[in-house]
């Protein structure tokens, strides 16, 4: 029988399903001139999920026999999705408008997806993972092929939808292995089964291996992450702009979780697993970020290095000195990362066209001049992208480097610095761009894409001044607590 | 203290409330806005005279310690703590003192976006000055990471014809550096559980393979930014692309941030490490002083001489450090000083040419006595300071800095020696080519000579090179004690590892 305990865990997740649903009916009856609601109500949506969710907090309710726990873990990575929520939706009604998609349910949609990355943040049970990931991924193909009939972006779905099934795949065979490892899809029971030497280890390795393959899809780490910048440049940038944060965060709020929770006993294995995708992946995405033109690939290679920099500090997860450091550091980075992300894609929407061009490097030239506001909060973007002091991507990856260092991965630590002397020459040509070469770019600032991008930028550098406060929320936001 | 503030504080932010003052006004109004960050500037320069007049010149601690704790991350505390020594006060005056000449040579160079320019400049000072004072690690790299992008706008925005490949360059050689320094600031923290270098100097627990490794991620970030041979390749063309303003900040205290890097980090936290490497050092910093000299003398381009000229000079400042004895170390601090004078002054002369004829080609010019005699004079004067003439401030430093270094090593002094004769060679071809002979070309036979704001731009450099030059005690009685504190710390370690 469900308690009342159990639809406490899952309250925020059934806000917004209940609320997407009733959206989805009303805009089946709602007169056109009415379209502008929409926006509102999923903002309306979100608040009121975001009041829900700031009730729980702090209780830690386990609900379905401990298959969904909402732990402060949850809650940080719960908040973190909601904002990214409404920063897309308010992004979108203006672009929306402008290329001409005029579908109600996008802001469903958008809904839909996030109550899969709430789910998914307190999953702790693999049938749990699996159905949030479905949860998510599902809405995210339809939006990336919102812009239908565009060509572009009806490849971008049919791309994002075979490569996420293909994960999904990965992630279901994982679970079966597991299972046949430990007999259980529960984190606590199948690491009681580990801790009790139960547990086969073979078929749990091989589950580990396909998990950690599946999810790598999702968190497009190097080398599982080449639909990334095809999907990124296809679909609609206010789309991207969500799924760019939220997929990701999602993902590894699912890794984390699971690693920590039930393949902590295995990291003789994993660890060196680990380095090496960190590795290749600081290294590829940052290199392959020097060669882009088109800038929506430039933020999708500029998110794979970011996964890259966040798996390098997690590396040293089994030491239990740094273990609350991996976690919150990753924590604080996916912070920093989102507000940069979400700011840096409210300039791009602001640069497209309704035919999706404009999206080159040449098309920032002159922006300084044409469009000040939002060519500083670019910069401030970038330069939180390559971690420049004064901005909140320093202090990320400051905090990502420190735990990378005092868990003994020195190399690693280093070989990440030098990375980022890539990003910051890729940054810097953005920045170059925009300020030092003459042009007339097109470019449609609404009112609120405006005040997200300057609204993120001020975040980034107003927050590096106060960095305390957020590395004690990060470090508080505790798995099972 | 003027209610209670701390005067470092005060120095340090004090160009910002210019940056306020210049935000709240219209781009347009061109002279307010110039006049606005000269009188903050100057008023900078004033409050840093108030500093030194606080300062114990008996002590060589830190004083007028600031610590106000920042926050706390994995147990170890992030503080904001400024502090000045006998090390660093120079080089604060130094970056106030140029800061406002900078500013006011630009009056008739820079006639676009100068509200952006001038903000720009202040934001530079406020960092530079935050390097000198800042005790904290992760504060220290704030401010050396901060300096990078006012002056990547400057020279990119203001900059010569290849201004986008010289700001490139200038950063990613930097970040390259600091980079590294960070992955060093990092473990160096946590490995002692602080990032206070007051604490860190007091308790240093660090073995030798520990030392050369700290070396080494330090001491390569300081030495681009010296910069050291063979490190040196951003320099020329930062220097000369940038706009002149940009070239004597950028000479006279952004490379100083180098140097100075090694006498706060490597020297006192990294010490038996710095006297295994001081020959090695010494080697680099000798071939620097006769590559830049020789590099230097081929130059057809006036600015890029100079530039070259930099090389050579910094490379007696890294000679004089890694003497490691009294005289090497307090010659290579003076030096400092004199090289951020005399290269500023050469940067402004040159600017002076350029923005008369808007050429820096040597051979565009001769002659030049004739027709701007007064500029003749002080050019004079200022080349055969850089030239090191006794009398004048570039002698003092050199000859400390020489005699330091025979008493380390002969050999090397004597062959760094040889770069005494080669600067003369490069600066009397500087001279001659702009200055002496015939008027060859028709355009130089009007040039005008300095006008009164030109000249109220050089003079004050002038002063000082000639103070510097006749009675340079009050520069030394400054730094003495700090010196011996820190070669305190080197003999100790000496000793240890005897």
């Amino acid at each position: 029988m469900m308690t009342w305990t159990d639809l406490l865990t899952i309250l925020p997740t059934v806000c917004l399903i209940v609320w997407a649903m009733l959206m989805l009916l009303a805009g089946l009856w709602m007169p056109k001139r009415a379209e502008v609601i929409h926006p509102f109500a999923a903002i309306l949506g979100l608040a009121g999920t975001g009041a829900a969710l700031s009730l729980l907090a702090g209780k830690g309710l386990q609900g379905f026999g401990g298959m969904v726990r909402l732990d402060s873990y949850a809650v940080f990575l719960d908040a973190l999705f909601l904002v990214s929520g409404v920063l897309a939706v308010v992004l979108s009604p203006a672009y929306l408008k402008r290329v001409g998609i005029d579908q109600y349910e996008y802001y469903p949609l958008i809904l839909l997806s996030l109550s899969g990355m709430l789910l998914m943040a307190s999953a702790s049970d693999l049938i749990m993972v699996f159905l949030s990931l479905e949860l998510l991924s599902l809405p995210l193909y339809v939006l990336a092929g919102i812009a239908r009939p565009k060509l572009e972006s009806e490849e971008a779905s049919l791309k994002y939808f075979l490569l996420g099934t293909l994960a999904s795949g990965f992630v279901l065979f994982g679970i079966s292995f597991v299972f046949a490892a430990t007999a259980t899809t529960g984190f606590a029971a199948a690491a009681a089964a580990v801790q009790a030497g139960t547990a086969h280890m073979a078929l749990l390795l091989a589950g580990a291996a396909l998990l950690i393959i599946g999810l790598g899809f999702k968190i497009a780490v190097v080398p599982f992450h080449f639909w990334a910048p095809d999907v990124y440049q296809g679909a609609p940038s206010t789309v991207t702009a969500f799924m760019a944060v939220g997929a990701k965060a999602a993902g590894f709020a699912a890794l984390l979780r699971l690693v920590l929770m039930v393949f902590a006993g295995e990291a003789g294995v994993i660890v060196p697993v680990f380095a090496v995708l960190a590795a290749l992946t600081m290294f590829g995405g940052n290199l392959m970020v020097l060669v882009q033109n088109n800038l929506k690939r430039l933020l999708a290679y500029m998110g794979i290095a970011s996964a890259g920099y966040m798996l390098m500090a997690f590396v040293p997860f089994a030491n239990p000195a740094v273990q609350a450091d991996s976690l919150a550091s990753a924590l604080f980075y996916l912070l920093s990362f989102a507000l940069a992300s979400f700011g840096a894609w409210a300039v791009l929407v602001s640069l497209e066209q309704a035919d999706g061009s404009g999206m080159e490097m040449v098309n920032l030239s002159g922006l300084g001049r044409r469009a000040p506001l939002l060519a500083a909060a670019l910069t401030v973007f970038m330069l939180s992208f390559t971690g420049i002091p004064l901005t909140l991507g320093f202090w990320g990856k400051f905090y990502l480097f420190r735990t990378a260092i005092a868990g003994g991965y020195t190399w690693l630590a280093v070989l990440g610095l030098l990375t980022s002397v890539l990003a910051a020459f890729a940054a810097f040509r953005v920045i170059q761009q925009m300020y030092f070469k003459p042009g007339e770019p097109n470019v449609h600032p609404s009112y609120w894409t405006t005040v997200v991008a300057v609204f993120c930028a001020l975040c980034v550098l107003v927050l590096s001044f106060l960095p305390g406060e957020l590395f004690t929320l990060a470090v508080k936001a505790l798995i099972g607590a | 203290m003027i209610f209670g503030m701390n005067p470092l504080l005060v120095v340090t932010l004090f160009p910002l409330l210019g940056v306020l003052v210049l935000l709240v006004l219209r781009p347009q109004w061109k002279n307010a806005l110039r006049w606005t960050a000269l009188a903050t500037s100057l008023l900078t320069f004033g409050l840093s005279l108030w500093m030194l007049g606080l300062f114990n010149s008996a002590d060589g601690g830190i004083q007028m310690d600031l610590n106000l704790p920042w926050f706390y991350l994995g147990g170890t505390s992030i503080a904001f703590h400024l502090g000045v020594d006998g090390l660093s006060i120079l080089l604060v005056l130094l970056t106030t003192f140029l800061t406002p000449i900078a500013i006011l040579s630009t009056w008739k160079s820079v006639e676009e976006k100068v509200r952006g320019f001038m903000i720009f400049f202040l934001l530079l000072e406020t960092g530079m000055l935050g390097v000198f004072l800042a005790l904290d690690m992760a504060v220290f790299y704030i401010f050396w990471e901060f300096t990078l992008i006012p002056m990547y706008f400057l020279i990119g925005l203001w900059g010569g014809e290849r201004r986008l490949y010289a700001a490139v360059k200038f950063v990613l050689y930097t970040l390259t550096g600091s980079l590294l320094m960070l992955a060093g600031i990092l473990w160096l923290g946590l490995h002692a559980g602080t990032f206070d270098l007051t604490a860190l100097t007091a308790n240093n627990t660090l073995s030798l393979t520990q030392q050369l490794w700290l070396f080494g991620a330090f001491g390569i970030a300081f030495a681009i930014k010296v910069p050291m041979w063979p490190l040196h390749s951003w320099l020329p063309d930062a220097h000369t692309e940038a706009p002149t303003a940009g070239s004597v900040i950028l000479a006279g205290v952004l490379l100083k941030m180098g140097a100075y890097g090694f006498l706060r980090f490597n020297l006192p936290l990294f010490p038996q490490a710095s006297i295994k490497l001081a020959v090695w050092m010494g080697i680099l910093a000798v071939i620097g002083i006769l590559y830049g000299a020789l590099v230097a003398y081929r130059q057809k381009d006036a600015k890029r001489l100079v530039a070259y000229s930099s090389v050579s000079h910094l490379g007696f400042v890294m000679l004089g450090l890694f003497a490691l004895n009294t005289q090497g170390i307090s010659g290579a601090v003076l030096q400092m000083v004199n090289h951020g004078l005399s290269t500023g002054a050469l940067f402004l002369i040159v600017g002076f040419l350029y923005e008369r004829r808007h050429t820096r080609e040597l051979n565009a010019f001769g002659g030049l006595w004739k027709v701007m005699p007064v500029l003749g004079g002080i050019a004079l004067v200022v080349t055969l300071s850089s030239m090191g003439l006794p009398g004048l401030n570039g002698f003092v430093g050199e000859f400390s800095i020489l005699l330091g270094a025979f008493g380390a090593n002969p050999w090397i002094a004597g062959a760094a020696a040889l770069g005494v004769i080669l600067a003369a060679v490069y600066l009397l071809h500087f001279f001659q080519k702009l200055f002496l002979g015939p008027v060859t070309q028709e355009a130089n036979l009007t040039l005008k000579d300095l006008s009164a704001r030109e000249l109220a731009v050089i003079v004050p450099l002038l002063a000082v090179i000639f103070w510097i030059g006749l009675y340079p005690k009050p520069f030394f009685t400054l730094m003495a004690p700090a010196v011996d504190k820190l070669l305190a710390v080197l003999q100790a370690a000496s000793a240890a590892m005897h």
